[in-house]
């Protein structure tokens, strides 16, 4: 007993040990990410400027240009980290991510409608995207709907959902082919040209929807033991359930609606972090936050200096070393 | 404790259960008995409110199951599914103390005398050395007592219980089977259970509630309601049965099937 006692204590301080990791890494991606670029700054000017030191040189590109495309990176990373945790526990499938509630093909048929039928209105981009996605999120849960919504039907639903909008997606590409350049990066997720005015947008849905994860983290435990087993212990199934997928589709749609389709991070970041800290929600959602930071600030700097002055999408970087490393993890630790 | 009264569930053709009215004492240990398909677990889903009743009414504690809150209603009883799933690297000490769920509010932490519940459920369930191990890594026997500890911990009146020995071999049957009594006497936490193995009903009863395709065929203390004729009705076999007059236990061996059902498969 003393031996698994002893096991056990160590389990849990691995725990707080891994996520500690990665608030450092998210502190040194943010800083990487502020610092590296066509002109580097050392973390001495980084720090001042960041502490309200507007006479340094490098004011103009730190403040105006790297920040703002930074902090909407470190945004983006915790809402799809997060909407990516809270789907997987929601539909009890480690494959989930926010493609399933339809949050990106709802906000890509929307957004592309508007970059190639109405380039005239494209400054609507974000909020038409958002409304694409929250729209298909809600269509998909109603869809999935007969006498509660099961994660199985929530998930075919969305498969089908999906494969309706992305057909629209393709005819639109047919129909206007000639403008489709404009549209590529919406489609992969880019966060350049990122400035404060998309930072305000983002941050109270980020701010929103961390509470609220971290607050119900309990809550998703519960609803982890199973639909009927957490409705005998009192809780309301179905209602977290939508409550849930509320909160991750608000999530995902406000990161999506401003960096386009960026996959992965949603799949791959909480799957991470599930396979070093375990299950509880109480942990997993803020390390999932965190790792998220780290992993879009990185790929975003990388992307940016790789290839200078070819600057490649962060949803490219993502996918190629992303998924290798996610492999690396998947054969290393075997508990899924 | 329970009233079910004229309860239907299911639709016309696939009616599960008909015209069921019975009542459950509190304070005992009532089996529910049926060949495979006859509404057992269905009937338990029903008054474990998992399950809304298509027609009729089911009282619990005197007022109607669908007028109790979630929470409040957990406080009461305790339902142990035939299968259960668990999150994977949950501690079994973890899995106990999601049955003081249903007593907290929203947010509020588990405080010392949730502690010291969960620590005598896992007293109560035998479970002391196993506590800290992940729930995934016990065996059946264990993994089922270790529901039973999280059931324990949400200090109910009522345990319903599917088919809670299925999977297990003799050895840790009995042990769910004692445990089960023990608690019906200790605690006097009354006991609905489904059970596949007449024997064991017959064991542990002190009702038992024999269903044939959703109707109640029969209902009362076992040897009165274990008989030939009922084997015959509702099981299609045929067995001798053995009641000691000493201990009052009931066995039934040498079963066979019906001529009737042989002859009807070939």
């Amino acid at each position: 007993m003393m031996n698994d006692n002893k096991g056990f204590r160590k389990r849990k301080s691995w725990k707080a040990f891994v996520t500690i990791c990665f608030l450092f890494l998210a502190i040194f991606s943010v800083m990487f990410s502020l610092g590296t670029g066509a002109v580097s700054v050392d973390i001495k000017s980084i720090l001042s400027i960041l502490f309200g030191d507007s006479a340094s040189e490098y004011y103009d590109i730190i403040w105006n240009i790297r920040l703002p495309r930074t902090l909407v990176a470190v945004f983006v990373g915790i809402n799809l980290a997060l909407s990516g945790a809270i789907l997987q526990g929601v539909m009890r499938n480690p494959m989930a991510d926010p493609h399933i509630i339809g949050v990106s093909s709802g906000a890509g048929l929307f957004g592309i409608t508007i970059l190639l039928v109405f380039p005239a209105y494209s400054h609507l981009l974000v909020p038409v995207s958002f409304i694409g996605a929250m729209l298909t999120s809600l269509l998909i849960y109603l869809l999935a709907w007969d006498r509660g919504a099961s994660p199985m039907r929530i998930v075919l639903a969305g498969v089908a959902a999906s494969a309706f909008l992305n057909a629209g997606v393709n005819a639109l590409y047919t129909f206007y082919s000639d403008r489709i350049q404009g549209a590529v990066s919406f489609m992969v997720g880019n966060l350049s040209a990122k400035s404060w005015e998309q930072v305000e947008i983002i941050v109270p849905y980020s701010l929103i929807g961390l509470t609220l994860a971290i607050l119900s983290a309990q809550r998703m435990n519960v609803l982890l033991l199973g639909d009927s087993k957490s409705k005998s212990l009192g809780l309301n199934t179905e209602g977290y359930r939508l409550w849930f997928i509320a909160i991750s589709a608000l999530l995902a749609a406000s990161a999506v609606s401003i960096v386009g389709l960026l996959g992965f991070v949603g799949l791959i970041v909480p799957h991470a972090a599930r396979l070093l800290v375990g299950n509880d929600y109480k942990i997993l959602l803020p390390a999932s936050a965190l790792l998220g930071v780290a992993v879009l600030c990185l790929s975003d700097t990388i992307g940016r200096v790789a290839f200078a002055p070819i600057e490649l999408p962060v949803g490219i970087i993502m996918g190629g070393i992303g998924a290798p490393f996610f492999l690396y993890l998947l054969r290393k630790k075997r508990t899924l | 404790m329970f009233e079910i009264k004229n309860v239907h569930i299911g639709y016309q053709a696939n009616e599960v259960i008909s015209d069921l009215t019975i009542q459950l004492e509190a304070g005992k240990i009532h089996s529910i008995i049926g060949p495979n398909g006859c509404g057992k677990s269905t009937f338990l889903k029903a008054i474990g409110n998992q399950l809304k009743a298509t027609y009729g009414e089911i009282v619990f504690q005197s007022s109607n199951i669908h007028k109790w809150g979630r929470k409040p209603f957990a406080r009461e009883l305790a339902y142990l599914m035939q299968e259960n799933e668990s999150n994977p690297e949950i501690t079994v000490r973890q899995l106990i103390e999601y049955g003081r769920f249903p007593h907290k509010k929203k947010f509020e932490r588990l405080n010392q005398d949730d502690q010291a519940i969960v620590e005598e459920a896992i007293k109560l369930t035998n479970l002391i050395n196993l506590a800290e191990r992940a729930v995934n890594s016990l065996s059946g026997g264990e993994r089922q007592r270790a529901w039973i500890a999280m059931a324990l911990a949400q200090q109910p009146t009522v345990l319903l219980l599917d088919e809670p020995t299925s999977y297990l071999d003799i050895h840790h049957q009995l042990e769910i089977i004692e445990l089960l009594k023990q608690l019906n006497t200790e605690q006097g936490i009354t006991i609905i259970l489904v059970l596949h193995d007449i024997n064991q009903a017959a064991m542990i009863s002190d009702q038992i509630i024999a269903l044939k395709s959703g109707r109640l065929y029969d209902f009362g203390i076992p040897k009165d309601v274990i008989t030939q004729t009922m084997l015959h009705d509702v099981f299609k076999v045929n067995a001798e049965i053995i009641i000691s007059s000493q201990s009052e236990s009931i066995s039934i061996y040498n079963f066979h099937l019906l001529n009737e059902s042989l002859n009807n498969k070939k």
